[in-house]
């Protein structure tokens, strides 16, 4: 047996976790603006710095993951983050979607009582670009509204967040990566069509 | 460099890596360090996790053969590397020296490697382990020249 080939993960952990979890809070908190996460990562193909360092910023030993990138990103991942992985989106506390993200209906949704149960999806998606075009986006946290383009997502993805969204207070919450940037949506944020 | 063969998780490899590794938790910083010195040297290393200090819970068990109880924790480094394109190597060693972790985790990659490893079990595993065998039976007969009899007292119950 070979071992999978390992790269370095966070330089600084602490240093670098924290300024992750910053663009992420802010990210989420702002939905619909794209942040820069601070970290230098270089995970293994087909992970993105942003995914990457958003999972080694919010996954551990209590959280499973599950993620469609292949074992070298998912044995990656269990080193670096010490998630246990997921045999399927079902389980996962944390669900890193690389290519066509699983169906939100069957992630963890919480409960009425216990919401914060729910599942993350974390979307990996060609570009992310905040300001003009794109999405519509409005709800809590946003003023007016605020302009999102996302390229790279399944063209039906719209119709699947709306169903998210009639759930409420249950529900899963998303975060797209691209490259080095990340932008979130909460399961308050409505999408429009632009 | 060339790297060999990388070994893998036979009975006898896992019982070899056991020995390496307990020889170089047993032995100090300096010792390994200076044994490295003699050896040939090593290929370059990445460093993939830490050396970074924690704590484990350390377990014990009363008389040896009692019900597990914690006892305590204990500080341990760890360390990871990668040497060479496919060996990687771990060490969790107790007590706060990095520099130890790290040798003890570039020696467990070089261990694994076919080619590598007869030179490296010469210079450095068997002299550290002849070493520390010396120094437990010193400790042996010390406490053997101070040792009570208790016999006399199995007769009286």
């Amino acid at each position: 047996m070979r071992a999978a080939a390992l790269s370095p993960g966070l330089a600084d952990p602490v240093a670098d976790a924290q300024g992750c979890f910053r663009a992420v809070l802010d990210a989420m908190s702002r939905p619909g603006s794209v942040r820069r996460v601070p970290a230098d990562v270089r995970p293994p193909a087909p992970l993105v710095p942003a995914a990457a360092a958003v999972l080694l910023t919010l996954a551990d030993a209590a959280t499973p993951v599950w993620t469609d990138a292949g074992p070298d990103a998912a044995a990656w991942l269990a080193f670096h983050a010490g998630c246990p992985l997921a045999t399927s989106p079902e389980d996962a506390a944390f669900v890193l979607a690389c290519g066509s993200p699983p169906s939100l209906g069957v992630l963890v949704q919480g409960t009425d009582e216990e919401p914060h149960r729910s599942a993350t999806l974390i979307a990996q998606v060609a570009a992310l670009e905040a300001g003009s075009g794109g999405w519509r986006l409005r709800g809590p946290g946003i003023e007016a509204e605020h302009r999102l383009r996302v390229s790279g997502l399944p063209s039906d993805f719209t119709a699947r967040w709306g169903a998210n969204r009639a759930a409420f207070p249950r529900g899963v919450d998303l975060v797209l990566c691209a490259g080095r940037e990340v932008a979130a949506l909460p399961r308050t944020t409505a999408i429009e069509e632009g | 460099m060339d790297m060999g063969e990388i070994i893998g998780t036979t009975a006898e490899d896992v019982v070899a890596r056991r020995r390496w590794m307990g020889v170089l938790a047993r032995a100090s910083g300096a010792e390994i360090a200076a044994r490295l010195r003699e050896a040939a040297p090593l290929p370059p290393h990445t460093r993939l996790r830490g050396p970074e200090i924690g704590l484990v819970m350390a377990r014990g068990r009363q008389g040896g053969d009692g019900a597990p109880f914690n006892l305590g924790e204990i500080t341990v480094t760890r360390c990871t590397v990668g040497l060479g394109s496919a060996a990687v190597g771990h060490a969790y060693v107790a007590g706060r020296d990095a520099r130890k972790a790290e040798l003890a985790a570039v020696l467990d990659a070089a261990l694994q490697d076919r080619a590598l490893r007869p030179g490296l079990l010469d210079a450095v595993i068997e002299p550290l382990a002849t070493a520390q065998a010396e120094r437990a039976a010193r400790t042996a007969r010390k406490a053997a020249a101070t040792r009570v009899d208790f016999s006399t007292l199995a007769v009286m119950r």
